[in-house]
């Protein structure tokens, strides 16, 4: 491990590869959740934990279990499987521990689930970080830090494109490209300004 | 059955209409190829998972339908993966992440969970048939002008010597501006029907 690779990983996911822009991965919350800036802070936030736990979960699952009995290609639906107990639990414990939290994330944890960002960034992880169906070197934590670091970029897309459209409330836009398709274009825009990070060598 | 089946293409086009399942559309709608391959992937999970969920409806408790729905989406997620490998290795890599993502398409699960947990096993079939074909067609159609403008081709052919391609269509900002477009000329003709 060392500290260059950990600053690829971040410049990568974080701009180059943005996971919304670049990636289109998590697209429907995007469109959907980013009109104002408060919930879309709550769904990035959400998003970036279960990013995060569940890179470390699928991390584990695929080096100790399937691996070692031969089964990477049961990955995908092991990997849908944990992903959706695990936000199952978490909704359940935020619940139990502090119902205000829940309110806050509420109706946005459930959704996580087939967001495609945090599948995403696990079968990235699975693909990036393992040669020949051997881990590399420091490779657990890689994909956790890159789970977090697409969170990040997640949080990151949606702050700059909830910001925008509550601006956009007050404009007088055309009838047809209202809210969706004027999304799409904004959208369309910031992608072309994430595209200058494309350049970034160390 | 036919209604259920030409619903899908034009009246709920799952993309245009619905606006679902839009992350694999943007990705891999690079070249015209690439949006075919996706489209029959997506439309033989469609088939399969709607068909399988028709039948297995009764028996699934109404508290953890969802989990169930997904395992059967992503067993037959893993099983047109398997067979992409093995068949078509080029196109593959070409589709990369976005094959196994489709166990997170929400066209598949929207399907199970708003037809085919209601629907008997033949008209479920014809709504996934329908629904695919749909995909398909607006994959085509995304890619289509995406290849024309960005690499200046069609299918891989060279259409016009000389002819400079906007490369930045090709580019994922480009995605993005093509389905905004597009989704804002639905609505025109939407709405001139209407009128």
């Amino acid at each position: 491990m060392n500290a260059q690779q950990l600053l690829t990983i971040f410049i990568s996911a974080v701009f180059i590869y943005n996971v919304i822009l670049s990636r289109f991965l998590g697209l429907c919350s995007f469109i959907a959740i980013s009109k104002q800036t408060k919930p879309a802070l709550a769904m990035s936030l959400a998003v970036m934990f279960v990013t995060t736990m569940s890179s470390i979960i699928t991390w584990l699952i695929y080096r100790f279990l399937l691996i070692p009995f031969g089964l990477t290609y049961l990955r995908t639906i092991s990997f849908i499987l944990v992903i959706a107990t695990f936000v199952q639990f978490v909704e359940m414990v935020i619940r139990k521990i502090s119902p205000p939290m829940y309110r806050f994330f509420g109706i946005y944890l459930p959704l996580i689930t087939v967001n495609c960002a945090v599948l995403g960034v696990a079968v990235l992880n699975s693909d990036m970080f393992f040669v020949n169906n051997q881990p590399v070197a420091a490779s657990f934590i890689y994909s956790a830090f890159q789970g977090v670091c697409v969170g990040l970029g997640y949080t990151l897309a949606m702050l700059l494109m909830s910001g925008i459209r509550e601006r956009l409330e007050l404009c007088n836009v055309p009838r047809a490209v209202k809210e969706f398709p004027l999304a799409f274009i904004i959208a369309s825009i910031m992608s072309l300004g994430f595209m200058g990070f494309n350049g970034f060598r160390f | 059955m036919i209604r259920e089946f030409l619903k899908g293409i034009i009246k709920e086009n799952p993309t245009f209409v619905l606006a679902l399942g839009l992350c694999p559309t943007l990705a891999v709608s690079v070249s015209v190829i690439n949006g075919i391959g996706m489209g029959i992937a997506a439309t033989f999970v469609l088939l399969g998972s709607n068909m399988i969920i028709a039948l297995i409806k009764n028996g699934i408790p109404d508290k953890i339908r969802i989990p169930c729905y997904i395992v059967v989406i992503a067993t037959f997620v893993t099983i047109t993966e398997l067979t992409m490998k093995a068949y078509s290795p080029a196109l593959n890599r070409a589709l990369g992440i976005y094959v196994p993502l489709i166990v997170v398409n929400c066209i598949v699960l929207g399907r199970a969970e708003a037809f085919a947990s209601k629907s008997s096993v033949m008209s479920s079939f014809f709504d996934g048939l329908g629904m695919g074909v749909g995909f398909t067609l607006a994959l085509i159609l995304i890619s289509g002008i995406r290849e024309v403008l960005g690499a200046g081709k069609i299918m891989g052919q060279t259409l016009v010597k000389g002819f400079d391609p906007a490369f930045v269509i090709g580019m994922p900002s480009g995605a993005l501006l093509v389905i905004g477009l597009l989704l804002g000329f639905f609505n025109i003709l939407k709405s001139r029907k209407r009128a």
